[in-house]
């Protein structure tokens, strides 16, 4: 069998040290390689704060969405119906925001109907027993779009109260000259980010979630509640989901009713780009913000560079079968270690 | 049964029309290893799963140290120190050998309904609890999937006696290693003897139970069918058992060759 210069190179002649290193902080050099890149082929307009700032708040609310798809993906299963959700979320709080409903209540509203939906999820799957997520989520996907448009007739809702809008919109220039600044919504997805990394890493819920997706039956004689926990995984999805609608919502200052159709496969895409294994128990936070950002910064780059969006389309889908290849790559090095 | 640490009396149990256990006893004392034999579909692993709380006894009782008790889980036994080593191991192969020895009861403290895992101390009760028992490995932040077979087995082991354990259940504790490990394991069984735990043994393996236990009873067809000590019977008389005769191989010049 032949080896590529890659693996020999990067894991077996370098020591444990640095493989370590690689495996854990690998994605995040891909993202450096790319913004050098591209701010050698465009540096005024890749560099710009505006453009920068841009990146960050329009990939907020995927990155909600491949946060709560991955903890789905560690258990080795799959949430079709976080898009459906965010639509969800998005157009009844747009409604609730116009009909004059207390602001503070309309913020609760994104994240509780993610609850629910997540809630349901997770009782379909292991109180009815369907065989796979992917029939249950294929079903709350469908239903969460069709009460989507039977509340917004179809229409788009525009008008939000300006404190359910801040959360999308606002920024913070800490002394620097607008348009740079720190949007609230990456500030958001930092706390999520860091709240979730402290779930799945340091409690024992975060440690039974990537046990589940290593050996269910192991989990199951140990003691751990499985189908508990896999209501909470699939809760846990439909939160940060409401919370992305809100997102959106409050960055368009509208609620589409069309709004994140096909956004789940988006959010697989960067969770397996970072280096999740599509087969449970595997993958880190920092990679699934490192695949965020990949596919952010591809589609930016490939945008200022007025390469038409079909191409784009094309680009993403072989950055997701290399993305995968290296892992296989990854997986073999390692078993020959 | 006086002086017995954990008791079975009059164990059934149905699975719709299959009766897999009737009317079954089964005892073993503080620090005793039993070796439990029978052929495929006696009753062997249903009478473990009963005793290690997986599954609840249509008919009978178990009393454990003098009291009566029932299990709805495994939790519950797992309270009373008896703990099930599964055919399989049941390890987590993505996760390293400290996580899956304190997996479901992980040292940390409490927040809300969950506990925030103290990695560093399971580290060191780990190193030291695989110290005890004498098991090496690389490191305890290997993953268990890049583990040999009897390395497996040891981990899994030293899981079922990471807390306090009176009593361990193994199902087939070698049937899934190598040769050259089998020994290691067996030697582990023969260790947690010394340190007062009582063991339960599965096996096929005759070399196995010959090794390590004190005493050996024989299921057959879902019935208690014959027990001695280990001194007053031989291989064949064992052998003959698990195939449900009884008596007339134990003339046999060649049953004493061993």
């Amino acid at each position: 069998m032949s080896d590529t210069p890659a693996t020999k190179s990067g894991f077996s002649l370098r020591g444990p040290r640095v493989s370590k290193f690689l495996e854990v902080y690998g994605i995040v050099l891909v993202v450096i390689v790319m913004m050098l890149a591209l701010a050698a082929i465009k540096p005024e307009v890749f560099l710009s704060a505006q453009n920068l700032t841009n990146i960050l708040k329009q990939n907020a609310s995927l990155a909600l969405l491949a946060l709560g798809m991955y903890v789905v993906i560690v258990t080795a299963g799959i949430d079709l119906s976080v898009g459906s959700i965010m639509g969800l979320a998005m157009v009844a709080l747009a409604i609730a925001s116009k009909a004059g409903v207390p602001w503070p209540l309309v913020l609760l509203i994104g994240p509780a109907i993610g609850l629910m939906v997540g809630w349901i999820n997770g009782v379909g799957l292991t109180v009815l027993k369907l065989p796979h997520p992917f029939i249950m989520t294929l079903g709350t996907l469908n239903v969460a779009r069709g009460l989507t448009y039977l509340i917004s007739n179809g229409a788009p809702v525009s008008g939000l109260q300006p404190e359910v809008r801040y959360i999308g919109q606002a920024y913070y220039s800490f002394g620097m000259a607008p348009p740079a600044g720190i949007p609230a919504s990456l500030i958001l997805v930092a706390v999520c980010a860091i709240g979730l990394w402290f779930f799945l890493e340091r409690t024992n819920m975060g440690r039974h979630i990537f046990a589940i997706g290593g050996n269910p039956h192991a989990a199951r004689v140990s003691g751990i509640n499985v189908d508990r926990t896999l209501v909470v995984v699939y809760m846990i999805s439909g939160f940060m989901a409401g919370l992305s609608g809100l997102l959106l919502a409050g960055r368009t200052d509208s609620g589409f009713p069309n709004a994140g159709i096909g956004i789940e496969l988006d959010a697989i895409a960067a969770v397996i780009i970072g280096g999740a294994s599509f087969f449970g128990g595997r993958g880190t936070v920092l990679g699934v913000l490192a695949g965020v950002l990949i596919m952010g910064i591809l589609r930016n780059g490939l945008n200022i560079n007025n390469v038409s969006a079909f191409w784009q389309q094309i680009l993403i889908g072989l950055v997701i079968i290399i993305a995968v290849y290296i892992d296989v790559l990854r997986r073999r090095a390692a078993v020959r270690r | 049964m006086a002086g017995a640490l954990l008791e079975a009396r009059g164990i059934s149990k149905y699975f719709g029309a299959i009766t897999a256990l009737r009317d079954v006893n089964f005892h073993v004392g503080p620090g005793e290893v039993v070796g439990v034999v029978g052929d495929n579909g006696a009753g062997k692993s249903t009478l473990m799963k009963i005793l290690s709380g997986l599954f609840v006894p249509s008919e009978g009782e178990l009393v454990f140290d003098g009291r009566p008790v029932s299990f709805r889980s495994p939790k519950d036994a797992q309270r009373l120190g008896i703990e099930m080593v599964h055919q399989d191991f049941a390890l987590a192969g993505n996760m390293p050998i400290y996580e899956n020895i304190y997996l479901g009861r992980e040292p940390g403290w409490r927040l809300g309904p969950l506990t925030v895992v103290d990695h560093r101390r399971a580290r060191r009760m780990a190193a030291e609890h695989l110290n005890r028992l004498k098991i090496h490995v690389k490191s305890i932040d290997q993953n268990t999937e890049d583990l040999s077979g009897g390395q497996r087995q040891a981990v899994a082991i030293a899981r079922s006696t990471a807390f306090d354990a009176k009593l361990v259940i193994m199902d087939e504790p070698t049937a899934a290693l190598a040769i050259k490990e089998v020994g290691k394991v067996l030697d582990l069984v023969r260790s947690l003897k010394e340190h007062g735990v009582a063991v339960i043994i599965i096996s096929h393996r005759m070399d196995d139970i010959f090794y390590c236990c004190d005493r050996v009873m024989a299921l057959y067809q879902g019935t208690n069918f014959a027990e001695s000590p280990l001194g007053t019977t031989s291989r064949n008389e064992v052998i003959g058992w698990i195939m449900g005769t009884k008596g007339h191989t134990q003339g046999l010049a060649h049953d004493n060759m061993h």
